[in-house]
This record gives structure tokens, sequence and C-alpha cells, in this order.
């Protein structure tokens, strides 16, 4: 029984990927397109080449690093909304470390900009950290008004400290040569890079810190039970500040895959909500690093598969991937009715019951 | 049982799925067979700008129904214009059609990555063997509802409301400004933009900001290049009982009695004539600038504002135009001055 709790517990987040994806079938449907047509459109378009394939791991990595970010934040029951700022002051850092020392040769360079764009996302984590920590202040209005700081600060430097006057696109100069991460060849022309490698490890170290190592222990206690963790002697003050602080570290991290081996400039509004999706990434991967990569894979499969639909067909837009990632998250925290109908289907929520009673 | 009837909104979801597909299993897809195929990648703002996207749109429109050709469209929402592009050429659409100045580097590494497919870009100058770049002498237009404004302004003060702070955008104030001098030297220019991000040319509520402040410190006549943004200026001259210019587009109906006329572009000739030049495989690449001279860009007037402009005021603008396209009025060019 055991076992099968434990496949109910991997499969759910499998259903409400498929139900959600179902439904939207159902609404192109509705719409007046062929569902079958559409998801062969969706998958053609995100594996159907080797540069496909390389677009969706390409849209995949951000969502790791901010998945990442949000759910780390979420095992010190934290909720990060402010991915999307991180991102944005890492990436600017990165961009304008790369544009005051152009000169740095190629390994060097991209190492000290990434450590450069994880610092600085890392500090703008850490101030709604200390916010919640010593103001009691609460940390999703924080992140969410300094997303809008973050916006600012990073249009003004865009537009008035590195602007490149030769384009008529707001944008920062272009960062050295030395900088740029070099691209997987096996992908075709699409600027899948090394960041993928970093996204993995990045991953790993999330798991090992968390679960492998006495702060990573201290830092579930506090998510867990705050106040049983204060009695047996964890600071969750501090705890708190350095998980928001390693959060906006992960988020500025996507600096690897935007600065580093794509444009090689910031570009303002770069992101298309990387960090809001992340939490939703986050969300569906159930907070575990392992599941925040699945999830990114996903929604970077659905960013890339829906992006043919203006071409292929009459009535669906590639808006269809917003809604197809809504319902699937819709899907995700309708959970409670998952375990109702899964476990009364398959019939031991009676049991359950009597083991209540029995006790 | 009762488990089957839990689960059964479930099992209704994939049965329902698997019917439709079933049925519409059969529907061939409509494509291609051998029609001329047209892709369009339009800039922010979108198809509903009623200004520069909307009148690239009607052209490539025109197109699809004249000349039976398959249209397709994106409307970008970020800035990220290579993947659109590239997955237009990737299908080998037979023309694939940049609108705005921002995809101008987009589209240099997308065409010289697919050189036999072919490319347009409307306002922008990418210098690649296989893209037509479509140019327009706005400054002239500008030079020209310059000097209509300053004929019909009472106050002596004349507005112009930028989209974003651009390059692009600084050409026609440039132009603007010169026209309102040279038919009112002692006129005065008040030059504002609504914003230098992306988000600037679809942001009315800023631009009606804008243009109320405006017409409230005297301004008579406001002349908007900001793309959607340009319809907050409308319902302020509305509202102000002030006139207003339109762009790109012929805007004058939008607000009849309030828009003095529209600098148009003809973008969607422009963009049909390409169409049709692919259509009988005589596509040339290179730089094609419309100005006064061949008609590209003129100011529009039509039974929506001809009550609004004079006889005399017509002829003297007539006389401006003649001058500038037999070159005895220079107008300055921001691209030029710049460099």
């Amino acid at each position: 029984m055991i076992f099968f709790k434990k496949m109910i517990y991997f499969l759910k987040p499998l259903f409400s990927v498929v139900l959600g994806l179902g439904l939207g079938l159902v609404i192109t449907k509705i719409a007046g397109e062929d569902p079958w047509n559409v998801l062969q459109i969706l998958l053609k378009s995100a594996f159907g080449s080797r540069y496909d394939i390389g677009m969706t791991l390409f849209y995949s990595i951000p969502l790791v690093f901010t998945g990442l970010s949000v759910a780390l934040a979420f095992q010190a029951k934290l909720f990060n909304i402010g991915a999307e700022g991180q991102l944005a002051m890492g990436s600017i850092a990165a961009a304008a470390f790369g544009i005051y020392f152009p000169n740095i040769p190629f390994p060097v360079a991209p190492i000290l900009a990434s450590i450069c764009a994880f610092l600085v996302g890392a500090v703008w984590g850490a101030i709604p950290g200390w916010l919640r920590a010593r103001r009691g202040s609460h940390e999703v209005i924080n992140t969410i008004m300094l997303n809008f700081i973050a916006s600012g600060l990073t249009s003004w430097m865009t537009l008035y400290l590195f602007r490149n006057l030769d384009s008529q696109n707001p944008e920062t100069k272009a960062v050295g040569a030395g900088y740029w991460m070099p691209h997987l060849k096996i992908f075709g022309e699409s600027p899948v890079s090394f960041s993928i490698f970093i996204a993995l490890f990045a991953a790993f170290c999330v798991w090992f810190f968390l679960w492998k190592t006495a702060l990573g222990y201290e830092i579930r206690a506090v998510g867990q039970n705050e106040s049983a963790a204060r009695t047996v002697g964890i600071d969750s003050a501090k705890i708190r500040i350095l998980v928001m602080a390693v959060a906006g570290g992960l988020s500025g991290l996507v600096a690897t895959n935007e600065i580093l081996a794509h444009a090689g400039r910031f570009r303002l509004g770069f992101s298309p909500g990387y960090g809001f999706m992340g939490i939703a990434v986050a969300l569906l991967g159930r907070n575990k690093p392992g599941g925040v990569v699945l999830a990114a894979l996903l929604f970077g499969a659905l960013h890339k598969g829906t992006s043919d639909l203006d071409l292929e067909t009459e009535n669906v837009t590639r808006d269809l991937s917003q809604i197809l990632q809504a319902l699937i998250i819709l899907c995700v925290s309708a959970e409670g009715l998952w375990s109702f109908l899964l476990e009364s289907s398959f019939g031991f929520k009676k049991k359950k019951k009597s083991e209540i009673r029995t006790l | 049982m009762r488990a089957w009837f839990k689960i059964s909104p479930l099992l209704c979801v994939f049965v329902n799925f698997f019917v439709c597909s079933e049925v519409f299993a059969e529907e061939v897809k409509l494509q291609g067979g051998g029609k001329l195929r047209i892709g369009l990648v339009l800039d922010r703002g979108g198809i509903d700008d009623k200004s520069f996207n909307a009148s690239a749109y009607e052209g490539a429109k025109k197109a699809r129904d004249t000349l039976g050709a398959v249209l397709k469209y994106v409307e970008s929402t970020d800035g990220n214009f290579v993947p659109l592009l590239t997955s237009f050429a990737q299908k080998k659409f037979d023309l694939v059609i940049a609108v705005g100045v921002s995809q101008v580097d987009a589209l240099k590494k997308v065409a010289s990555q697919f050189p036999q497919q072919q490319f347009a870009i409307v306002d922008g100058e990418v210098n690649v063997p296989n893209v037509k770049s479509i140019l327009f002498q706005e400054h002239e237009g500008s030079f020209l509802v310059g000097a209509i404004a300053a004929l019909k302004s009472k106050s002596g003060k004349i507005g112009f409301i930028g989209g974003m702070d651009i390059p692009l955008i600084r050409r026609f104030a440039l132009g603007y400004q010169a026209g309102a001098k040279k038919a009112q030297p002692d006129i005065k220019v008040v030059t504002n933009y609504v914003g230098i991000t992306e988000d600037s040319w679809n942001n009315p509520a800023k631009a009606k900001e804008l243009a109320v402040s405006q017409y409230d410190s005297g301004v008579d006549v406001i002349f908007s290049a900001s793309g959607a943004s340009g319809s907050g200026l409308f319902d302020a001259a509305e509202e102000k009982k002030k006139y207003a210019i339109g762009v790109d587009s012929n805007q004058n109906w939008v607000k009849p009695k309030y828009i003095l006329t529209s600098m148009v572009k003809c973008i969607t000739q422009a963009v049909f004539d390409v169409c049709k030049e692919v259509s009988r495989g005589e596509f040339h690449a290179g730089i094609q600038r419309n100005g006064l001279a061949d008609g590209g860009v003129y100011y529009a007037v039509d039974q929506f504002n001809q009550d609004l402009l004079s006889k005399s005021l017509i002829d003297q603008v007539e006389q401006f135009k003649a001058d500038i396209i037999s070159g005895k009025i220079q107008v300055p060019d921001y691209y030029k001055n710049k460099k």
C-alpha cells in the first residue's frame, strides 16, 4: 500500500499535466481546430528537429533557475514572487560587468560574470529576506514591490548608463568577446549553451544542500515548523535571510543563458515572465529540484511548441501556451480533488477511515 | 461502481478528446498547395493599433485577397524577434515581412542564416542580399503636416508627441519642427515622448496625459508619432476641442472634426507591392525609399477633414511640397544630421 501511495504521489502531477493538456485541447476544439492536429503541431514544434529541441531547452533553462529559486524559498515556507526582479538585476549586473571589463579572456570572463550575476541577484533576494526576518514585513509584498524597483532600475541603467547608441532598440552595449559561453553545436543554430550544465548543476546543488547538509536540514525545519526549529536552537531569522539570498542568486543565474549565451547584452524586456513562470514550475515540480527540472522542461516545451500555432492554424495563437500552463496549474492545485478521486476509485480511502476508527 | 462514478469527469474529458480527434482527423490542412505564402511579423502595438502595424497588415491582407496568397502573422509580445522570423523562414514561406525598426538586428541575423529565403523589412535598413528594406522619408511628410499645424494654430504654439524616444521618431520631430518654422517663423513647438521602452508604442493613457497638459499650456495642434498610443491623443483632442494630427495610416476617420489631417506613410501599398513582386518572381532586394515625390508619404485630405483645411492653406502646403520635390527646400534629416 505504501508503494501505491508513493506511486500516486508521483503520478498526481503527471495526471495534472495530462488533464490540463486535455482540457486545453478541448478548448482548441471549441475554437474550431482539430485538437489532434494541434497536439501534433505542439510536439513537432517542440521536439521536431535538433533546432527545435535546442529552443525548447533554451526556454527551459531560465525556468530551471527561477523554479529552483522559488522551490528553495518554499522549503523554508517563504514565497519568492520576486524571481523576475532578481533575474533582471542579475542579468544587468552580468552585462555591466562585461561592459566594464571587456578584455577578460574566455574561461575566466563568463565565470566572473556568472558570479557577479549570482551575487547581485542574491543581494536583491536578501533584501526581502532581511525585511521578513528582522522587521516581520511579509516577503510576498516586498518581493513584488522589488520587482517594480528592479524593472525601473534596469531600465534606467540600460538607457542612461550603458545604452547601445547604434541601435533603435532599448538595449545595452555588447559585452566583451570573451564572455560568450560555448554553444552546443549539436542543437544547430539554437542558442543552447554551456549554461544548461550550470542549470543542472544548480539543481543538484540545491538537492544536496537541502537534503544532505546540516544547514539544509535547518532550512527545512524552519519551513515545516518554525517554533519547533527555534526551540532546538535554530536561528530562523538568519536561515530566512540566507534562503532568500540563495534563491535570489539562483534567479540571477538566468544571466548565463540570456546575457552570456544568447544576446551578449541586456535587452529591456527580454524575459517573457520567466520569474512568474518559475512559481508555476516549482508548484508543478513539488518544490523538489528534480521535479523542477522536469517541470521546466515541460513549460519550455509548451512555450516553444505553441510558437508555431500562429503559423500553422487558423484560430489558435501562441497564447494557448498560457492557457495550457494555467490549466495545468489549476489541475495541480486541485490536489485535494485528485487524492479524493484516485483514492476513492482505488478504494483505500475507506481503509484509512477504518484505521482512524480503530485508533 | 461508485469509484467509476467518481472518476467519470476525467473519463469524459478523454473520451471527448478522442472522439473529437476521430471526427476531425479527416479535415486536411488547407495550406500551401503551390500558393504564395506570406509571413508577417508585427511589432509591439499589434494588429489593432489603427496605425503602423495595422497598415502593414492591411497591405498583406490585400495581397491575400487579390493574389490568392496564404497569410500568417505573429504579434511580438516581447522583444524576441529571432525565433519568430526563424519559424517563418524554416517553414519556407515565400516572403517574410518584418514590420518595424526594432527587428533590424533580428532580421540581419535570420536573413543571413537563410540566404535562400526572401525577406522584407518596413522602416528599417538591413543590408543583406536577400532583404528588401522599405524606407519612408517621414521627415518630408512631417514637414508638411508641421506647416499645416503652424498655419492652423491660433495660439502660436503647437505640440509633438513621440512614441518611443528613438532616432526614427526624432526624424519625425525634426521634420515637423522645420515645417512649422518655415510656415510661421515665430511658432513654438513643444515636444514630448511617451517613454523610452517598447511599451511606449502601446500606452494611450500616458499619451493622453501628455496631450492634455500640452493643450492646457496653450498648444492647439498636436502631431503624434506613437503607434497605438496615438488614440490617447485623439481622445484628449476631442475632450479639449482642439486639433490632432494622425500618423502612418489615414486616421482622419477616427475622430472627424478633431483630426486635422494624417501624415500617411504608404505602408499598405509598399507591403502589397513587395508581395506582388514575389508572386511574379520579380523580388528585388535592396533599399527602397518612398518619399513625397512618389507618393510614398503624403498628408491625407478626405471627406472627414476637408472642412478643416482652407483653400489658401492647402495651396501654401502644396507649394512647400513642390519645393521639397524640386529640391528648393531641404528638409533636415535626423539620420543624416546625427552622422
